[in-house]
């Protein structure tokens, strides 16, 4: 099997898994009772999340725990609009928002608060000048995200930045669930932003688990209200097992990223540069530094996605229509949409995401396959 | 780049006429202890400058921990090259390189020890002058306040180049201010108040009074943890807990209810007098804070510091609770501090107790209990350890969770 389909989910790796097995075996006392028992949880909690802020370059305080990327982008665009409504109710995001940032916006907006989605260029960004046009004496949120989910677009957040830097009281969300281990830290850890959010289970950490950075001194409100966990902030006894999980997921996933990523650009360039000579496919991933490493979006003309999904499953090589979230819900992707994509083309689109340890020999196989699928799909035409 | 040595300039103590001698000695001591850690390194204190000549030790992590060190002015991590001119320029111009961009400006300050050496501090200025402008396309000479200062040294030994100058702690060398002892609860305060006291030369040992069942050994564990934290500034600090149930179970019984807090006070100053004295201590440092809660009235503190004629010295007399929150923050102890272990100052708080007792009073109601006695006996149980910076109190487990992690 060859499994590129990375940005839906990614396997656990088998230390990670290991660690989830003992902690939930040894160390299953909630780290809030009081009895050493309940403070060795504590510690392993704590241990954990420092180890991740050790990682990321932050302190310990700015990270906090959810249970994944979905609770991430609700907390951080619903938790503003409560916490900063008697500054203002509007709030800024972009066209190509994953659902869980664009539903959440689009909730807010039943509720009497205004949206504006910035519009994007054909390569899926959104540009400075837009968002600073935007901005109004009672915007309180601008939420962008790092990497498109779908075409893998790394959005401009160092001239974001700087516009930002403008209006301090603006609070910036950043969803980063698709930027991390991927060269991307600078420009996401950048010194404006105030909300980061990630999901574990897309670097080989567990389900039900994520971490959203909080700028130390934004304030936000509580999603989650209940026992005061995380700093009062999302109560809940917390998902010790998962927590710890992922803190070696992401040790792991850091180390020696530099490599990881030049591998995976290798991985991704090879089959690029193959496709793209055929005539009738659509590169929307193209080869340009504002594309993240792992994320490969092609159309082949005339064909449905999901027949091409599904004729590559047949080969044992697994790769998704353009997200895994709407694959299954017959609308064609919004972010091809925001592109001003032609809609018969966008229905003929499909994802390839990688990891870490997908291998060049893996790429020359798909490759191999698109050839004889491609020359299948001919009388389709 | 690969330092070859980090040169340390003097705060205030070059100003100390005759005592300049021992602060160095000192400093340098504080120094080598601060640096034990690492292997090879030489800690050389001048009466000028301190010099610590790297042999290969990692400069970011050396340097890391002299940011820790009072007495230290500032620092600059410097890079050794033989007495020949191209090597000088070379290093130069790559050392500007590292650092600049573009619209930078800058000058070069040449010290010349080694009056033998065939140029000039003049002639070197213009000579690496001159040869940086002509190789770094935009970069501007400016002698009034640069944006970058290439210091030269030649010395006898070699020609030393560094770039930047790193802050310092500041203050004076710990040791050099006599010896105190700090009361230490565990709180936000006390930990801030002990920087303070460290930072002006004084040798804390910290006193923590200790009530079993009343405070857990978790509490216990975070005051040894925040001495840890602590004894990052002058090598290791003496831990020394009291027992004080027994003092708190007898207030509790014998003492009306308004004054307990003020009984209980006058009999933890009076315990940390007895330590001083017998560890020949000058004075008493605590976290106190005028007016922050109903201990830290000046009737209070009047009430309370009858019992012994030792100096209090309270650093944070002044300072507003935000204030001492960034303090705390900065020098790392915030988060540990905020820990929600009872501690003996929360347990046996009265509703509501006296913020103007009476001095009187106050020591009327003391002799209804066996001041000399209950003290003795807390004095034979006192335990005292020795704290290092890496000790780890709060989470022995850290090692087994490593593993997992």
């Amino acid at each position: 099997m060859i499994y590129f389909d990375n940005s839906a989910t990614t396997k656990a790796a088998p230390a990670v898994v290991d660690t989830y097995a003992k902690v939930s075996e040894r160390y299953w006392g909630n780290p809030s009772s009081l009895h050493n028992f309940g403070e060795q949880a504590f510690n392993l909690l704590e241990q954990s999340r420092q180890q991740i802020a050790d990682l990321l370059g932050v302190s310990l305080s700015e990270i906090l725990f959810t249970s994944g990327g979905t609770e991430g982008d609700n907390w951080a665009i619903k938790g503003t609009a409560i916490a900063k409504r008697e500054f203002g109710n509007h709030l800024i995001t972009t066209e190509v928002e994953h659902p869980a940032v664009h539903n959440s916006m689009e909730q807010l907006k039943q509720l009497g608060f205004e949206v504006t989605y910035l519009p994007v260029d054909e390569n899926g960004r959104v540009s400075a000048s837009d968002l600073r046009s935007a901005i109004r004496p009672t915007t309180i949120l601008v939420s962008t995200m790092a990497v498109n989910n779908e075409i893998g677009a790394v959005q401009p957040l160092a001239e974001i930045a700087d516009v930002m830097r403008d209006f301090p009281k603006i609070h910036w969300h950043i969803d980063a669930v698709q930027g991390i281990g991927k060269g991307l830290h600078d420009l996401i850890f950048n010194d404006r932003v105030d909300f980061i959010t990630f999901s574990g289970h897309k670097f080989h950490a567990p389900r039900g688990i994520g971490f959203m950075y909080k700028r130390q001194g934004r304030t936000i409100a509580p999603l989650m209200t209940g026992g005061g966990q995380e700093r009062d902030l999302r109560s809940g006894t917390e998902n010790l097992p998962a927590i710890a999980a992922m803190a070696k997921a992401l040790r792991l996933l850091l180390d020696d990223e530099a490599a990881k990523v030049q591998r995976q650009q290798e991985v991704r360039l090879t089959i690029l540069n193959h496709i793209k000579t055929f005539s009738h496919v659509t590169i929307f991933s193209k080869d340009l530094p504002v594309f993240a490493p792992h994320i490969l979006c092609f159309a082949i003309e005339s064909v449905r996605g999901e027949t091409i999904v599904h004729a590559f499953e047949e080969h044992g090589i697994y790769i998704s229509t353009t997200s895994a979230c709407s694959s299954k819900k017959h609308v064609e992707s919004s972010t091809l949409q925001a592109m001003k994509i032609d809609d018969g083309i966008a229905t003929s689109a499909v994802r390839v995401s990688l990891d870490e340890h997908n291998t060049l020999a893996e790429a020359e196989q798909f490759n191999q396959v698109f050839d004889e699928l491609y020359r299948g799909f001919a009388k389709l035409r | 780049m690969e330092y070859s040595e980090i040169m340390v300039r003097y705060g205030e103590l070059s100003t100390k006429g005759k005592n300049k001698k021992d602060f160095i000695k000192q400093l340098g001591q504080n120094t080598r202890k601060a640096l034990h850690q690492f292997d090879g390194i030489e800690v050389k204190a001048q009466h000028d400058r301190l010099h610590v000549t790297l042999n290969g030790a990692d400069s970011t992590a050396v340097m890391d921990r002299l940011k820790g060190v009072f007495g230290i002015e500032n620092f600059s991590p410097s890079v050794k090259v033989e007495k020949d001119i191209a090597a000088i320029k070379a290093t130069a111009l790559a050392m500007v390189q590292e650092i600049f961009t573009p619209g930078m400006t800058f000058k070069i300050n040449t010290r010349r020890q080694d009056k033998q050496f065939e140029y000039d501090t003049n002639h070197l200025n213009d000579l690496l002058g001159g040869y940086i402008l002509e190789n770094v396309p935009g970069i501007q000479v400016k002698m009034k306040q640069p944006d970058l200062t290439l210091r030269v040294e030649v010395r006898l030994n070699g020609v030393f180049l560094s770039g930047q100058t790193i802050q310092g702690a500041g203050g004076l060398p710990v040791g050099t201010g006599g010896k105190a002892v700090m009361m230490l609860s565990g709180g936000i305060d006390s930990p801030v108040a002990a920087y303070y006291g460290m930072r002006r030369g004084v040798k804390l040992d910290m006193v923590h009074f200790f009530s079993p069942p009343y405070t857990s050994e978790q509490a216990l564990a975070k005051a040894k943890e925040l001495t840890a934290r602590l004894a990052g500034y002058s090598g290791s600090i003496q831990f020394i807990q009291v027992p004080f149930t027994k003092i708190q179970e007898t207030i509790k019984e014998k003492v009306p209810e308004g004054y307990l807090m003020t009984i209980q006070r006058r009999l933890m100053l009076r315990l940390a007098a007895a330590v001083a004295e017998r560890r020949h201590a000058k004075g008493i440092f605590n976290g106190e804070s005028l007016g922050q809660v109903a201990s830290q009235t000046l009737e209070s503190m009047a009430a309370i510091n009858d019992v012994t004629s030792m100096p209090i010295l309270r650093p944070l007399l002044s300072m507003d609770k935000t204030e001492i929150i960034k303090v705390a923050e900065n020098i790392d102890t915030y988060d540990l501090s905020i820990l929600p272990y009872e501690d003996c100052c929360t347990i046996f708080t009265p509703p509501a107790p006296k913020t103007h007792p009476d001095l009187e009073k106050s020591r009327k109601y003391e002799k209804y209990i066996d001041v000399d006695g209950l003290m003795q006996e807390a004095l034979d149980g006192m335990i005292i350890t020795d704290i290092h910076p890496d000790d780890n109190y709060l989470n022995q487990n850290e090692d087994v969770f490593a593993e997992l992690l």
